[in-house]
């Protein structure tokens, strides 16, 4: 289990608790993704996940190398061209120089960027920068993966197309993926297994396995959709007081 | 994306079905209201036609790189501004309100200027102070840059002296040259003193708010992608900052050359060289009106061409190539 998280909890100063007693197991290769409305802590817990927020209560075990992280906006630098921000991944990951173009090309191509590691991140689409961002995070060569709503603000057709580029790359490089997002299509897209979280405090309060049939078979897909919407719903509606 | 245009995706289940397509009822938690709910499938067909739709979009959503050409306009209007301010000047001394001795006309001054040529002065004061003005910028960039990346990423340190930094800012370096006398006597030391009180606190100061103003999702990325604490100043804080520390540094050449100035009219002889504050001050001394306003335009005119010459292509280029000069009016 290369993620366990037992009675997770966390509280920012004496403010009421953002997660409360977080329970989930992710497995080796897994791509789960986190759903809830907003105030859910959805990002707490991912940045807990990544480190960059310690735990007030429970038990967190991740990877020792740490995690990648993909934000919302592609926060590529604006100083470095597409290619170059890799290879600042890679040179902070302690890549020899030789390696690091070799490599930066490699992940570009994967990403089907290889003709645009010229250019500078405001040359680039919304889509484009992102699977910059992805390359980046991949270069990070560390197992699990932490995605904070990474097609959030692009174009429906962009984000469309980037969910299956997202699916193949999980299929050819095998890593763990954490998801959030606050979209149930989405989430029902990519996961195999949806994970909800309840808002103020944050829980999971329930999880659904998606199947591979869910991907091709709109009719299926549409089914647990409605299920899972119907499920976030009444856990909204219990804040309207 | 291809349009799929079978109504129902049941019907063939490789096929793309989107929101609008397909969609199927489903239960929502309450039985009176059965609502109808789209949902994503796979939208491609296989890795090609994955890759072929990516460049598609791709090349749909970036924009075509345009061309540099050059804009005379950028050469023409200040050409045309100086001209008028000339012509403006030369009219109001042949209306002669004041003498002559006391307001001379642009042929006057022009032709001080070619006698200051002709005598060698003018090219010893112009490379004395520049040469002093460059040397003291340099060595106050030496000092104010690591010091001003130490004070923006230490807080105490910062809280401790920031507010005295930017104090000394506010402080006509000017006031250090009496100062700088008593201590360095008529040497060169008193020169670069001043010029250092007067660039070091602005340039650090500039440096500051440029890493003020960095995107606090940079540190982020800095930290996730495992940056220490070295690297991250180097590689990360240092390049974002560095629109704001360009105008800092800006802001140091022009308190560099004006102190270098006001230090040269002070403090005249000893082993002090002979620059444009030294001409200027012997232009008062010697009440030659000419000399004065010689010395003046020497001094703006090095001062405007550093800007052009020097910070100008830089800030350009540097704006240019992280998109920030779109729609601007440079």
């Amino acid at each position: 289990m290369p993620v366990v998280l037992e009675n997770l909890g966390k509280r920012f100063g004496d403010g009421a608790p953002v997660l409360d007693d977080v329970n989930a197991n992710i497995g080796a290769g897994e791509f789960v993704a986190l759903l809830g409305a907003s105030g859910c802590g959805k990002s707490t817990l991912l940045n807990i996940m990544a480190g960059l927020e310690v735990p007030t209560s429970g038990a967190l075990e991740v990877p020792s190398d740490g995690a990648a992280f993909m934000f919302q906006d592609a926060a590529l630098f604006p100083w470095l061209t597409a290619r170059e921000n890799i290879e600042l991944a890679l040179k902070l990951r302690g890549v020899g120089k030789a390696d690091r173009r070799i490599k930066a090309d490699e992940l570009l191509e994967l990403v089907h960027l290889g003709e645009a590691g010229d250019k500078r991140p405001h040359e680039l689409s919304g889509g484009m920068r992102q699977r910059v961002a992805l390359a980046r995070a991949l270069s990070q060569d560390r197992q699990l993966l932490l995605m904070d709503e990474p097609f959030a603000a692009l174009d429906a057709i962009t984000r469309d197309l980037l969910h299956d580029e997202l699916e193949r790359i999980w299929k050819e490089t095998g890593r763990t993926i954490v998801f959030v997002t606050h979209n149930v299509r989405e989430a029902v897209r990519l996961g195999q297994r949806v994970l909800l979280l309840s808002s103020r405090p944050g829980r999971v309060v329930q999880e659904w396995a998606v199947s591979e049939e869910h991907r091709t078979d709109a009719g299926l897909a549409g089914q647990l959709t409605g299920v899972i919407t119907a499920r976030l719903r009444e856990e909204i509606r219990r804040h309207a007081k | 994306m291809p349009n799929n245009p079978t109504p129902l995706a049941e019907s063939d289940p490789v096929v793309e079905a989107d929101e609008t397509g397909i969609s199927t009822s489903s239960i929502t938690g309450q039985p009176e209201t059965r609502k109808v709910h789209a949902a994503l499938t796979r939208s491609s067909t296989g890795h090609e036609d994955l890759r072929e739709l990516e460049a598609g979009l791709d090349s749909l959503q970036s924009d075509a790189a345009r061309k540099h050409r050059i804009d005379w306009s950028r050469v023409l209007l200040p050409v045309a501004a100086l001209v008028v301010l000339v012509l403006v000047w030369q009219f109001y001394v042949s209306l002669g309100v004041k003498r002559r001795d006391l307001v001379p006309g642009p042929l006057d001054v022009l032709g001080q200027i070619g006698a200051l040529w002709g005598e060698a002065k003018l090219q010893e004061a112009v490379w004395t102070s520049l040469q002093r003005g460059l040397v003291g910028f340099l060595i106050s960039v030496a000092i104010a840059t690591p010091v001003g990346l130490l004070l923006a990423q230490v807080a105490p340190l910062r809280r401790a002296f920031g507010p005295l930094i930017s104090g000394l800012q506010v402080l006509p370096s000017v006031a250090w040259v009496p100062a700088a006398i008593i201590w360095f006597g008529l040497t060169d030391a008193t020169v670069y003193f001043v010029v250092f009180m007067g660039a070091i606190p602005s340039i650090i100061n500039g440096l500051i708010s440029g890493v003020d103003q960095i995107p606090p999702q940079y540190r982020r990325v800095g930290t996730v992608l495992g940056a220490n604490r070295f690297q991250m100043a180097v590689q990360i804080i240092l390049p974002a900052a560095l629109p704001g520390y360009l105008s800092g540094l800006k802001q140091g050449w022009a308190f560099s050359w004006r102190s270098l100035m006001a230090a040269e009219i002070i403090a005249v002889g000893g082993t002090i060289g002979f620059g444009l504050g030294s001409l200027l001050d012997q232009g008062r001394v010697l009440s030659d009106m000419t000399v004065v306003m010689a010395a003046i335009l020497l001094i703006l005119a090095v001062g405007i061409l550093i800007e052009l010459l020097v910070f100008a292509p830089i800030e350009k280029r540097l704006l240019r190539s992280r998109g920030l000069l779109s729609g601007s009016t440079r």
